[in-house]
């Protein structure tokens, strides 16, 4: 019952809304579940398919069929054209690929992990942010730099930062973090069809975590649009926000405080850049209480966004607490899993610190 | 035959608004064209070399000459705003380097492409900017060629992808639009510049890598003008052999100061890429008069007989004007007309320059994405709520 439970409030489905779906006797959607990475694979392909100027580089992508088979039979697909094994020379060809973008191209840039991109984040910021601006509209750069952020299991310091707040805070870019696999796939071919530098934020963790898709949600057209987050549970009580991996752990902390008569309202960004400041406004000035979660360091992230943002909106006289974040631990990721576990935001931090917020 | 040529000539002189000067000699008493034996291109890894007899024809010559022309007065007249404090923040000069903008764009076409690093305003104007929006933009006016918001080293116009700042970045990118070239099958292949001080990035081997393993139609020319600011080559580099720093990538050594030279040379590397054969590098040994940029008096770390001797024995347009003048391939008094006009030419557009109103503030917020609806930016406070228009 409870896996079940879990099930539909993963599914972002009102569990009343689905039970009455099944009370009539049409034909079941054909929903499906479809894992993260087969998500961003589907995303990718679809894309090529629809313009050939769409294209893949990055190590590993090719023949290896991508470092976590993200892109998984697209070389034998597309070619090698179309799908690039780079060397290991990620500002190179980060480089590249920003060039590519100015001259016609619409290249999808992968970082084996984010960690990587250090290497290559001039041309992020200075070549692919900024030159839209910097030429006054002349130039534009429609690239997509995707690959998996933040934590994985047991890859310490060096392969474990999350840079959510690096991209994010620079003008130019947009930065998107999905969840599930329907954010995976409609932030994805937003991502590739937008005309402006996109940082495509994974989490290795979620590739293998499947979801149910709606049909809707597999249609070759679907995308979902960026910068708008999406409220994945309803309540009355508190607002949870939070991006990537962590909606999960909000969604199962909210689970547990549902039966203790807290009703959480659980929101996912979707995107982290431009944030949807209006969707977490609207559930503060419901409930009254915010709580922030995220995997990244506490100093200059996104919960402290989050804050700063509420005390100068509208939402700020609505709260009857000041807002919590529950973030990484201040340290670089130690590599014992005793470690490890206390490095990350638990179920149970979670819950404490709604809690704590709520004063109970 | 001659005289007819003259008269279409004279013709289109007067269409272009510029005056003509009837001299004494009709253009029938000048030789039309010139053979010259120019200076022979150290090779790497080439079998073969660029000419070293090529031909120059009159009106190629007088078309050299007034863009080398205009280019030099464009950057004394930087200069000159520079220290009034009418241009403010970088501001980086090619004077003495003009052999090098020219002599490539001979030999390349405008469906070509073209990056190169600060050190810009030459090529903004060889790729097709004009002095007026150039020098607007140095002043940061709304009619800059960037209205104003990219300054010296972001300037940009179709097949120019700048100007650009970071040292060295602009190699990857470079080979990026060739790569784009070679994708999309169409002939035409990217000149990729940077200087001997950029020349020890480490991104510029990773795209030498890159290209030479893609085979990407990348001309990569390292203009070589003695100094990465204030650090000589020998200072910064352990082999200044620039050209064959490509490794498996054939060079060329280049008489940057000779435009033929530079012309020839890249007519050569041109032939290269278009026919497959992928990357090639060029070195282009010129000298810049001026400092590093406007804050760097450029005496410092050299001496004013050096700047002196070049100038007397190697200037580009002292070199071209003497070649002309030799073989009765222009007159004295033709070239100082061209020099009129062109003065004449960079005043009016130091005048607009100067008197073209700064951008308004409604632009602050403008141009941060392409094809976006509305957005809002926030301003230096929270109420400071500013639109942003694609």
């Amino acid at each position: 019952m409870a896996l079940s439970l879990r099930c539909f409030l993963r599914c972002g489905k009102n569990a009343v809304s689905a039970v009455r779906q099944r009370g009539f006797h049409r034909s079941v959607p054909a929903a499906a579940q479809v894992t993260v990475r087969d998500a961003l694979n589907q995303a990718m392909d679809e894309e090529m398919e629809r313009d050939e100027r769409v294209f893949l580089m990055g190590e590993e992508v090719a023949q290896y069929d991508g470092a976590y088979k993200v892109s998984r039979g697209l070389w034998k697909k597309y070619g090698d054209k179309r799908v690039i094994d780079t060397p290991i020379s990620e500002m190179g060809f980060a480089g590249i690929a920003v060039g590519s973008a100015m001259a016609g191209l619409r290249p999808i840039c992968e970082f084996m992990t984010f960690n990587f991109s250090m290497q290559a984040i001039d041309q992020v910021i200075n070549s692919a942010a900024k030159t839209y601006y910097m030429s006054a509209g002349l130039q534009a750069v429609p690239i997509v730099f995707r690959g998996p952020n933040g934590a994985s299991a047991g890859v310490a310091a060096q392969h474990s930062q999350c840079f959510a707040a690096w991209y994010a805070h620079c003008p130019g870019l947009k930065v998107v973090s999905p969840w599930n696999a329907e954010d995976a796939k409609g932030l994805l071919k937003a991502a590739i069809r937008d005309d402006n530098p996109v940082v495509f934020l994974e989490n290795e963790l979620m590739y293998g975590v499947p979801f149910e898709m709606s049909e809707e949600s597999q249609s070759k057209d679907f995308t979902i649009p960026i910068g708008k987050a999406k409220i994945e549970r309803q309540g009355n009580h508190i607002t949870m926000v939070s991006h990537s991996r962590f909606v999960g752990h909000c969604l199962d902390a909210a689970a547990v405080l549902a039966k203790d008569g807290i009703e959480c309202e659980v929101i996912n960004l979707r995107t982290i850049r431009p944030m949807d400041v209006e969707s977490i406004e609207a559930s503060v000035m419901k409930t009254n209480h915010l709580v922030t979660v995220e995997g990244g360091w506490p100093q200059f992230g996104v919960g402290a966004e989050i804050c700063a943002r509420i005390m100068e909106g509208p939402a700020f006289n609505y709260l009857d607490a000041p807002v919590t974040r529950v973030t990484g631990v201040d340290i670089p990721m130690p590599y014992a899993k005793i470690l490890e576990d206390h490095s990350l935001p638990q179920i149970k931090d979670i819950i404490f610190s709604v809690k704590k917020t709520l004063n109970v | 035959m001659l005289t007819n040529i003259s008269n279409v000539l004279r013709a289109c002189a007067q269409r272009n608004g510029a005056a003509v000067a009837v001299s004494a000699r009709t253009y029938a008493d000048f030789t039309n064209q010139t053979t010259f034996e120019i200076k022979k291109c150290d090779v790497f890894k080439l079998d073969e070399a660029p000419a070293t007899q090529v031909v120059m024809t009159r009106e190629e010559g007088l078309q050299y000459y007034r863009t080398m022309q205009i280019m030099r007065r464009m950057e004394l007249k930087a200069d000159q705003l520079y220290k009034q404090k009418i241009i403010r923040g970088f501001c980086h000069l090619y004077d003495g380097q003009e052999a090098c903008a020219v002599g490539i764009e001979a030999s390349i076409n405008r469906t070509d492409h073209l990056i190169t690093a600060y050190r810009a305003h030459g090529y903004t104007y060889t790729r097709g900017g004009t002095v007026k929006e150039i020098m607007a933009e140095l002043t940061g006016r709304r009619g800059g060629i960037a209205k104003g918001k990219g300054g010296s080293m972001h300037m940009y116009c179709k097949n120019f992808y700048g100007g650009n700042g970071i040292v060295g970045a602009q190699v990857p990118l470079g080979a990026g639009v060739a790569l784009a070239c070679k994708f999309q099958g169409n002939n035409e292949l990217c000149v990729c510049l940077y200087g001997d001080g950029a020349a020890n990035q480490g991104q510029i081997f990773e795209t030498y890598n890159m290209a030479a393993l893609w085979k990407l139609p990348v001309i990569f020319i390292c203009e070589n003008n003695r100094y990465g600011m204030g650090t000589s080559v020998e200072r910064a580099a352990a082999s200044t052999d620039y050209f064959k720093r490509g490794e498996f990538i054939p060079g060329l050594r280049v008489d940057g100061m000779d435009i033929l030279c530079v012309r020839e040379a890249t007519r050569f590397a041109a032939d290269h890429c278009r026919s497959g054969k992928g990357p090639i590098l060029m070195e282009l040994q010129t000298y810049r008069y001026h400092g590093h940029s406007m804050s760097d008096p450029g005496v410092s770390y050299r001496t004013r007989e050096e700047i002196q001797e070049v100038r007397s024995k190697s200037d580009p347009i002292s070199l071209l004007k003497d070649r002309m003048l030799s073989n009765n391939m222009a007159s004295v008094e033709e070239l100082k007309d061209i020099d009129v006009e062109v003065r004449k030419q960079i005043e009016d557009a130091a005048q607009f320059a100067t008197t073209d109103p700064e951008p308004p503030l409604e632009e602050l917020c403008n141009h941060i994405f392409h094809n976006n609806p509305p957005l809002e930016v926030r301003g230096t406070n929270p109420w400071a709520k500013l639109k942003s228009l694609s």
